[in-house]
């Protein structure tokens, strides 16, 4: 008996705490920094697209949502002709996060990606590009690798010595 | 003409609390349970009743071809008229009353007894294992129940010497029956929960166990009959309660006393829901046991001392 009115004096209680249900389209959710949404392109600090079209995403995709097409500018710089993600399949692994060596890809706290039409899942190139460097700035793939690509000199990187002379014996 | 108002009033007074019960009911589980409740449709969710309601009448009024089609449509309207017509000896207030009957506590229980037959024939009408089970139970629960609601009121009827809701609650004048009467409050609030077929004690339609019960092959506005049934039961046995206990439109006089009877009702009804929220179905033969062992016994001897006390005072 006793149990029964204490149950009932809990449960009125409840009235008076925090509510469980978040009402979501008015009060949106905190989504950490980490949280892996929607699949963005980064470019680089000099407005460049990251993306050197090595293929490594779409290799990594356990969900083979990601299909682009490698093309070469005048000065021979990789870039993708066409890059796209078909977002009715991803499932948000970020595994071509992790795959990309280049930073261009990542994933953003971004998920209201809805559509009422399936093809419209399918995201373009424009759709994926952004005009800023998402999370990682200041990092431009150039300024470490090897090869000159207008960026820097070769052998002026970080953690990079000149060249040798392979010629001269006198070093 | 008088007549006409008060009885048009009274059917609107009570329709409208019970549809309006729907969403007051969503929204009271939802503020125990820490959710929110419908808070979408118009403003905190309000008009949430009026689109329930539109939705059900546009549901598909299905009578299935194996039920006793007669009894299956007559059965929901049992319940609805058995219930509706105890409101017209409910004394809202002194003056606002359909009929101040002699015998209005014996016509409260003479229908709340008929809405069982809705109960039983609705369940055997639907040729439905689930609902035949679901409907056996509500008669024994019932025959339980009834017993001990009626005999709970025998303490109150003694002590105000009337079967008159009315004068039961001029007789308390002096103060709240409830005082006096607490066991027999008790064992009619517990009876009560019983005879609406509110959780702890909707046995009849168990959803774990039987589909929906009783009202298993109901659907569109022949569910909601039962539907709304339920929630005027729940109004009904409030505003007994209030009438027999807690003074009915008694109150201190800087409020109207038709509020006070609105107020009073309206916390009993709250408080249906939060026992709704808050306790768990008893199995069905713990129902049986604590009914006929328990409140049975405690309610004969509430009797048997209010009796003594009366003479003893008359003495």
């Amino acid at each position: 008996m006793i149990s029964i009115l204490r149950s009932i004096w809990l449960t009125f209680l409840h009235a008076f705490r925090k509510r469980e249900t978040r009402g979501y389209p008015e009060k949106k959710p905190y989504l950490p920094p980490r949280y892996r949404g929607r699949i963005v392109l980064t470019r680089d600090p000099d407005g460049k697209e990251r993306c050197v079209a090595c293929n490594l995403c779409a290799a990594a995709c356990p969900v083979d949502c990601i299909a682009l097409q490698a093309t070469e500018d005048k000065d021979g710089r990789r870039y993708p002709e066409f890059f796209r993600i078909n977002f009715s399949r991803c499932i948000f692994c970020g595994l071509c996060e992790e795959a990309c060596p280049t930073y261009a890809i990542q994933l953003i706290p971004d998920f209201e990606m809805a559509e009422y039409n399936r093809q419209n899942m399918v995201y373009e190139k424009e759709h994926l590009l952004i005009q800023g460097q998402g999370k990682y700035h200041g990092f431009n793939f150039y300024r470490v690798a090897g090869v000159n690509m207008g960026v820097k000199g070769t052998g002026e990187g970080e953690n990079e010595e000149p060249p040798i002379d392979l010629k001269n014996l006198i070093h | 003409m008088k007549y006409f108002f008060i009885i048009a009033g009274v059917l609107l007074i009570v329709l409208t609390i019970a549809a309006g019960l729907i969403y007051v009911e969503r929204r009271l589980l939802a503020l125990f349970q820490d959710r929110q409740g419908p808070n979408r449709v118009g403003p905190f969710g309000l008009l949430q009743v009026l689109a329930d309601v539109i939705k059900i009448f546009f549901k598909e009024d299905w009578t299935p071809p194996f039920a006793d089609k007669a009894v299956f449509i007559i059965a929901p309207g049992i319940l609805m008229g058995s219930i509706l017509l105890t409101f017209a000896v409910i004394p809202f207030t002194d003056q606002f009353l359909v009929l101040d009957s002699n015998i209005g506590l014996l016509f409260f229980l003479g229908n709340s007894s008929l809405g069982v037959y809705s109960i039983v024939l609705g369940g055997w009408a639907s040729n439905n294992k689930y609902s035949l089970i679901g409907s056996i139970r509500a008669s024994a629960q019932m025959l339980t129940y009834e017993v001990f609601m009626g005999l709970s009121l025998v303490g109150v009827v003694m002590t105000a010497d009337s079967f008159s809701l009315r004068e039961i609650v001029e007789a308390q004048r002096g103060g709240w029956f409830f005082i006096p009467q607490f066991v027999g409050f008790v064992i009619f609030f517990i009876a009560g929960l019983a005879e609406t077929h509110r959780t702890p004690f909707d046995i009849p339609e168990a959803e774990g166990e039987l589909v929906a019960g009783f009202h298993s092959e109901y659907s569109g506005m022949k569910f909601g009959m039962f539907f709304v049934g339920e929630y005027m039961g729940v109004t009904l046995i409030s505003a007994l309660i209030t009438t027999l206990f807690f003074g009915g439109w008694l109150g201190p006089s800087f409020l109207p006393p038709a509020f006070w009877f609105f107020l009073k009702t309206a916390f009993f009804i709250c408080l249906f829901i939060l026992i709704r929220a808050s306790l768990p179905r008893p199995r069905y033969d713990q129902l049986m046991e604590t009914g006929w062992k328990i409140l049975l016994p405690l309610v004969l001897l509430n009797i048997l001392l209010t009796g003594a006390i009366l003479i003893y005072k008359q003495a």
